[in-house]
């Protein structure tokens, strides 16, 4: 079984760190990955994509091809639908609800939540908002991260095991507050029935 | 035990596990994170490797076949369009040949993610004589390291590591060797084929020419070369590199064609001549440009045996990728979502509180009076001064071209003719043309953008930290038009004045905007003001 996630943000957001924590998720559930991210002049403030492919076997390509992602994980919503051609039929959306406008010609947001709900599958999340409540603003992308774990096949112990690797270098403090950003993503879809049925 | 690598930290762990004494690179994407690899490990484990920066990839290739000449192991590291810089030494190291083993790894750009072209490092090498590997995996780019090294040692000849970034900058699981020891110095006896006048050089070059069959004989041989036979005769594949990933993505189950993996070069013409006899057609799937198949491809399009991207079965240009190779293979498309068309590009931008930002600020001034079309810029971030909202560099070539470019078209008379340049950019080639204008008296100003970091590529340590002063000084800049600033919005109007004076000398002028890179830790921004105050 291969579970392919495209990531989706904008240089700077934080999407390197969901990656390299599922990665070592992956590792920790004695799981294969491959995982391509975009390095060097995107990073500066540009459109920024991880493909991230998880699986019990063999895995070839370190990209997705068309219509074979099962998620897209969006930190900003108009970059989720820049992906849309590699999004599944049955796949989900989870992004996080607010814009980063850096740019003159954003388009109007009514027609961008239009689009992402018209996807059956598909949850916008005011990350920041719940990052902010914890006093953590940085930490949405692990909101996003806990939100979006119910439907990624890694144990949630592996997860928080790589969110503390992840951040120990940082400090203690830096893991516990991105543990419990993680923990309320998780709390918020719980709380939401109609999603998990 | 499985450790979680990028492909280029792959390369790294695999050259420290070789025996490599030294790494010489200069920052470059998608190939930094080779060299900042091995800095680390160098710290964490007190290696003993030589790992600092070098001023461009010529120097660092000539600095690498120095240490092989001494019997040692070293790598040179580079991306694709720094081979072009490194290249005189590059071509004449393959007639001299090596001692130690000496590996020069380049890092492909195709779809030019950020780069000014996707060339493809095979044919330099090809051009060189020397054999090439190109590793498919993350695995391999760790184990065809050493193999490369082996292959050097064995041929006494360079050996090309070819990346692309979707391997470079991709992770994967990675079981690593038990260490191999450093050499130590030991010089040949003869060391005459490293004396390249004519006379030791022709018969060096025969002798490469000789090596020839013997390369071929190592790929035929190679483990890296696959060949898998199927009873299917319609279609034979040859797969190299990264491509043979997108092919098996397909395929999870056993290609069901005739396939040639190949993952060294020279070609193995067995195999191919095997797949060829065996084959009605033979379908070449490479990433970069289509060098497989036009040594292959009938020259006058007779026979069409060999599709690719040279006959349209696959893009032209630009990378590959699963859904491309799965057109190619005749295998039929699932229907896809539409992109909305009112999802708008968003390309890169300078940072907020960018010096750059500053400087274009005032040098947007200047463009109000002079037009669009005098101001030549350079490689870095500041080339993101080509976009919205600056628009303010008119041209973007090459390390360097800036300076030469503004005094060429000085040359033929137009004034005023504005070079902008950054730090690490100017000492990695600007120099040279700087003293080319100084000594022609060409009338340029040259901005040298100065934030202290080779910033495009992480912050890596600028050669020229505190140095760019006394070097224009040293080359002859005029000190009476030396100017140093600081690009900060309070500056402005200040800056602008300064600019504009310069402008109206005609001669050669050189404005220090200095700033440190605002990405840089706060630590470092403090160290380097401390430096430039006891420059200063």
């Amino acid at each position: 079984m291969i579970t392919n996630i495209i990531l989706a943000g904008v240089g700077g957001q934080g999407i390197l760190t969901i990656a390299a924590t599922l990665d070592t998720a992956s590792l920790n559930n004695a799981l294969f990955f491959k995982q391509s991210e975009v390095h060097g002049m995107s990073q500066r403030g540009g459109a920024v994509e991880s493909h991230l492919r998880i699986s019990d076997g063999q895995i070839y390509s370190d990209l997705i091809p068309m219509g074979e992602a099962d998620m897209i994980l969006g930190m900003e919503p108009m970059e989720v639908l820049r992906y849309l051609p590699f999004l599944k039929k049955e796949g989900w959306i989870i992004t996080e609800k607010n814009p980063f406008v850096n740019i003159s010609d954003y388009p109007p947001m009514d027609a961008i939540f239009t689009k992402i709900e018209s996807y059956k599958n598909h949850l916008i999340i005011d990350a920041s908002a719940i990052a902010k409540k914890l006093g953590v603003t940085k930490a949405a992308n692990m909101v996003l991260l806990g939100a979006a774990s119910h439907f990624i096949p890694i144990k949630d112990r592996a997860l928080r095991a790589a969110i503390k690797s992840l951040f120990q270098s940082k400090s203690d403090r830096m893991v516990q507050l991105n543990l419990k950003a993680f923990d309320a993503g998780k709390q918020y879809v719980t709380t939401m029935e109609s999603v998990l049925k | 035990m499985r450790n979680i690598v990028l492909g280029n930290e792959a390369v790294a762990q695999g050259a420290i596990d070789a025996g490599i004494s030294g790494v010489y690179a200069y920052p470059g994407t998608p190939s930094t994170e080779i060299t900042e690899y091995i800095q680390r490990k160098k710290d964490e484990k007190y290696l003993d490797i030589h790992a600092n920066w070098s001023a461009n990839e010529k120097t660092a290739m000539e600095a690498a076949l120095g240490m092989s000449y001494s019997g040692k192991r070293a790598m040179a590291v580079m991306k694709h369009v720094g081979l072009n810089v490194a290249m005189d030494a590059f071509m004449n190291m393959a007639i001299a040949g090596v001692n130690g083993g000496l590996v020069v790894v380049v890092a492909d750009d195709p779809s030019m993610h950020s780069s000014q072209n996707e060339q493809d490092s095979r044919y330099l090498a090809n051009f060189a004589r020397i054999p090439i590997v190109e590793p498919s995996n993350q695995q391999e780019a760790y184990d065809m390291i050493r193999h490369a090294f082996n292959l050097s040692e064995q041929l006494q000849l360079p050996v090309l590591l070819r990346l692309v970034t979707r391997l470079s900058h991709s992770r994967s699981l990675v079981t690593f060797n038990k260490p191999r020891k450093q050499k130590k110095i030991n010089f040949l006896e003869d060391i005459k084929r490293f004396q390249l006048i004519p006379a030791r050089a022709k018969p060096q070059y025969d002798k490469l020419i000789k090596k020839q069959k013997r390369i071929r004989t190592f790929s035929e041989e190679s483990p890296f070369n696959k060949l898998v036979i199927s009873k299917d005769t319609s279609l034979g594949i040859i797969a190299s590199g990264i491509a043979y990933n997108y092919l098996m993505e397909n395929f999870q189950e056993g290609c069901r064609y005739s396939c040639l993996k190949v993952s060294q070069y020279l070609l193995p013409r067995k195999q191919i001549k095997y797949l060829f006899d065996h084959c009605e057609k033979i379908l070449v799937l490479e990433e970069g440009y289509p060098f497989i198949e036009e040594q292959l491809a009938d020259f006058f399009e007779e026979d069409h045996k060999v599709i690719g991207r040279l006959t349209g079965h696959l893009n032209r240009t630009g990378e590959l990728n699963p859904s491309m190779v799965a057109k190619a293979l005749g295998i039929k498309k699932k229907k896809t979502n539409k992109i909305p068309d009112f999802v708008t590009g968003r390309p890169p931008q300078l940072c907020d509180g960018c010096g750059h930002r500053d400087t274009f600020n005032a040098l947007d001034e200047i463009r109000k009076i002079i037009g669009d079309k005098q101001i030549f810029g350079d490689i870095g971030c500041y080339a993101l001064g080509a976009l919205a909202p600056h628009h303010t560099i008119s041209t973007l070539i090459d390390m360097g071209a800036s300076i030469t470019m503004a005094k060429g078209a000085a040359d033929a008379g137009v004034h005023p003719a504005i070079a902008i340049i950054g730090d690490s950019t100017f000492t990695h080639s600007g120099m040279t043309g700087l003293l080319d204008c100084i000594n022609d008296k060409s009338p340029i100003t040259l901005i040298i953008s100065d934030n202290s970091a080779v910033a495009m590529t992480g912050g890596q340590n600028s050669a020229a930290l505190a140095k760019l002063k006394n070097i224009c000084l040293g080359l002859g800049v005029d000190p009476e038009h030396l100017k140093m600033i600081e690009p900060l919005p309070k500056n402005h109007e200040e800056n602008v004045a300064i600019i504009q004076k310069e402008l109206d000398y005609k001669g050669v002028s050189v404005i220090i905007a200095q700033r440190a890179c605002v990405r840089l830790p706060g630590e470092r921004k403090k160290m380097i003001k401390e430096i430039l105050a006891a420059q200063n």
